[in-house]
């Protein structure tokens, strides 16, 4: 096994992992940023509605929670806008103009996100209730807004369209609105939105069944499961079917990303699904084959033709096709065990208006905590690595778009470290965020975009 | 006007309030590293953490502006900066990881050490990002950037006198522009020795930021001609506003009018920052790439300035009423300090 440092010798694949590392990492506060505010208004407005101080403890908690996270977040966020620079000068240098469309949208909502969480966490003690519920509305908003503009790129990077492309490479007639609303935007975009919302959702479920199974049974961690569960065991059917007509579309506009993700090496009719199992030159080896579900799932008959890989060069085919193929599986698999959960829930809380009773159901959302994040990752490696060997779809080669400059590899190497260390961090300030609010501080002063202690006091008055 | 032009003032725009809002950030963190250990330095920081609070990150969202503005509209000269100049816009960017994690965990962190560690990294952050932004901008006016994909010398491009000299007035004037705020902060928590404090180093501030401005102007007229040219033709009355105001902070500073000060030290900034750009036009990448020829689609550029157009309108009341609230309720003294910790020192 080869284990030496990736050097300068492979500039592309170093890029790559820069890429994916950062956008890995910051999808997870992305995903939060998006659904946290959500969850935050759902216990404002619970707490409002019924006077009652638990929920509005949680949702003051949460909010500071968001404020940690959206403060990281924006620092990777603007890390990966110096990627498009730093790693892909060639693909930013002519399609900036096209996809950045919509980061000049991001851009607003970004900053409208940021100025009313601030305002919504300064305005517990400033704002009456529902007028501070209200200022905490656009946040909710702007979060799905921003992530829609964001993931249209991503969209728009599968289904490149909206310009027209010269014959020396030169990009002209940009159309806005088509780029805005590219053809994969419709499937990518809903499906990423309900993802942030599954991540926050059974994540902030799963911290509240672990303290339950520590012996904390008080009503505030009955509501701070509640609250996200319900929400999260919703959703999960939808995000299920969305992802569904996701699956298809791609069939459809991305064959080939297709045919990798089942391991489908040539053309035909009839095509087995595999659950797991190894993906060879042959087809997949060791997984469990349900024959003809595959062309079922595309067209809705067993008799579909499915595009093989073998319709395109070797060249155009996406690398590591068993990851994607355990990627995609893991994905499909995780929503389905998400879905039994919810069922479970759901048929107990229907019978007995309480939480299941036995450890098994905390143990098991305290899993799903760690299950969405990997099912996130899985989903994302799927639509990259899967859209491989392209950054543009069928118009730029992702050889192509990667820098000249060297040193990638010091910035990689130097990247990795300064994540891990910020992770690490992150995790400990949240952990002694929560343990001293068991402790009983309030930390209303502490947390990013919080109000602040008052004006120092002067020289000589404080001191004595 | 072209399109084009209304773009790059655009741009420009962004520039402007990053350099403004971003640069006292930066020297606030500059000063709040400066301050060293001990009680003074602990009552500096406490008083920077103050006057920086709430609205502090919220200001660094013009870089992601400018960055995005860039791209889209001028993508091509985003491209070939982003390549040649890899190193110290990669270092930049680290600069700006350590800068946002510093202000997220500052004041949350779980002990002393970890809050110290945090003003560390957020001061040394402040420090180096400004400079390597520097460093950049030098490379552009000295035009050694060359179109392309990492066509420039990854090194010497912003290894020389302009860049290294550009990078330290960029430190220098951030460091004056702070300093200049919290002589107004430290009055307004009525912390009279704070105010002698950064009255004196705002004047230094002042006098490095000076200095360094004359020395630029002989390494622009030695190596980045066509710059300088700019600065003493159509940029000269502009250059000039700017050293009248900053004559001015200097003269007000000593007689003690700070609040004056403070707005003519913006001033100085924001007309020192438009004679740069009068200096570089009509060109992005100086007697390389013209606006007009580094322009993107035109489709694109009135999309940008429909989409600034409505950030305008939303975003202006919005950060309006942000202001308006924290102002308010710290001039009010609504802000009691629930976990104001006892001081050290008995």
């Amino acid at each position: 096994m080869d284990l030496s440092l990736p050097m300068a010798t492979d500039q592309l694949l170093v890029a790559r992992e820069q890429m994916a590392f950062t956008l890995g990492f910051h999808i997870i506060l992305a995903s939060l940023g998006v659904g946290f505010p959500a969850m935050m208004l759902i216990a404002n407005y619970i707490g409002l509605r019924r006077e009652d101080p638990v929920a509005i403890e949680l949702a003051q908690r949460w909010s500071k929670v968001a404020a940690v996270t959206f403060a990281v977040g924006a620092v990777t966020g603007t890390v990966l806008s110096f990627e498009f620079g730093l790693l892909w000068p060639e693909f930013t240098g002519r399609f900036g103009q096209v996809f950045g469309v919509l980061f000049t949208i991001e851009g607003i909502f970004f900053f409208l996100e940021a100025i009313f969480l601030t305002i919504y966490i300064f305005g517990w003690k400033r704002l009456s209730g529902w007028a501070h519920f209200w200022t905490g509305v656009p946040v909710a908003i702007c979060g799905i807004g921003g992530a829609f503009s964001v993931v249209a790129v991503n969209s728009w990077m599968n289904q490149p369209q909206g310009f027209t492309l010269g014959a020396d490479g030169s990009v002209t007639d940009v159309k806005p609105l088509k780029v805005i609303f590219n053809d994969a935007v419709p499937y990518e975009v809903p499906h990423m939105i309900l993802a942030g919302y599954l991540v926050t959702c059974f994540l902030v479920a799963s911290v509240y069944a672990v303290g339950m199974l520590r012996g904390r049974r008080d009503r505030h961690h009955r509501l701070g499961l509640l609250i996200p569960l319900t929400v999260g065991c919703i959703l999960a059917p939808i995000q299920f079917g969305v992802g569904d007509s996701a699956a298809r579309a791609i069939a459809k506009d991305q064959p080939i990303k297709f045919a990798a993700m089942e391991c489908v090496q040539t053309t035909h009719r009839d095509v087995t699904e595999y659950i797991g199992g190894r993906c060879t030159s042959d087809g997949i080896k060791g997984g469990i084959g349900i024959p003809g579900l595959d062309s079922f799932l595309v067209g809705f008959s067993t008799n579909t033709k499915v595009t093989g890989l073998d319709t395109v060069p070797p060249s155009d085919r996406p690398p590591a096709n068993t990851l994607l193929h355990l990627a995609f599986d893991f994905m499909v698999g995780v929503g389905s065990a998400l879905i039994a959960l919810g069922l479970w829930f759901g048929f107990v809380w229907w019978r007995k208006r309480d939480i299941p009773k036995t450890k098994w159901f905390l143990r098991a959302v305290a899993v799903s905590g760690v299950a969405v994040v990997l099912t996130l990752e899985a989903g994302w490696i799927v639509t990259e690595v899967g859209r491989q060997p392209w950054i543009a779809y069928e118009v730029m080669r992702t050889k192509d778009a990667v820098t000249a400059s060297g040193g990638v590899w010091v910035t990689f190497v130097l990247i990795l470290a300064l994540y891990m260390a910020l992770g690490v961090a992150a995790i400990l300030v949240l952990r002694s965020m929560a343990r001293r609010w068991r402790e009983g501080e309030s930390l209303d002063s502490e947390v990013p975009y919080g109000p602040g202690e008052g004006p120092p006091a002067p020289s000589g008055g404080a001191g004595t | 006007m072209s399109t084009a032009d209304a773009v790059a003032a655009v741009l420009w725009v962004g520039v402007t309030l990053y350099a403004v809002f971003g640069g006292a950030d930066f020297g606030a963190g500059f000063w709040s590293l400066a301050a060293g250990g001990g009680e003074r330095g602990v009552r500096v920081r406490s008083l920077i953490d103050w006057a920086i609070g709430p609205v502090w990150e919220s200001n660094h969202v013009w870089l992601i502006f400018i960055l995005v503005v860039l791209w889209t509209a001028f993508s091509t000269a985003f491209a070939a900066l982003f390549s040649t100049l890899f190193i110290p816009l990669s270092l930049a960017a680290f600069g700006i990881v350590l800068r946002g994690a510093g202000f997220a965990f500052h004041r949350i962190a779980p002990g002393e050490r970890e809050r110290r560690v945090s003003q560390l990294m957020f001061g040394l952050a402040s420090l180096v990002t400004p400079f390597f932004m520097g460093t950049v901008v030098g490379a552009v006016a000295s035009g050694r950037v060359p179109l392309g994909n990492a066509e420039g010398d990854p090194v010497t491009s912003w290894l020389n006198g302009v860049s290294i000299l550009t990078g330290a007035l960029f430190v220098a004037t951030s460091a004056y522009l702070a300093a200049v705020f919290l002589v107004n902060d430290a009055r307004r928590a009525g912390d009279e020795e704070l105010e002698r404090y950064f009255n004196v180093r705002a004047l230094a501030a002042a006098a490095v930021a000076g200095a360094l401005a004359v020395a630029g102007l002989f390494v622009f007229r030695a190596d980045a001609r066509y710059f300088y040219d700019g600065l003493l033709g159509e940029g000269l009355p502009l250059v000039i506003a700017s050293i009248l105001c900053g004559g001015a902070v200097f003269a007000l500073l000593h007689s003690g009018r700070a609040a004056l000060a403070r707005v003519l030290a913006v001033g100085a900034l924001v007309t020192m920052i438009w004679a740069w750009g009068v200096a570089q036009y009509p060109y992005l990448l100086p007697e390389r790439l013209t606006i007009s020829a580094g322009a993107g689609n035109y489709s694109t550029l009135v999309e940008i300035l429909i989409v600034f157009g409505a950030a305008v309108c939303l975003v202006i009341p919005s950060l309006g009423l942000l202001y308006t609230l924290t102002q308010r309720s710290l001039l009010e003294g609504e802000v009691a300090a629930p976990a104001q910790k006892p001081n050290a020192e008995g």
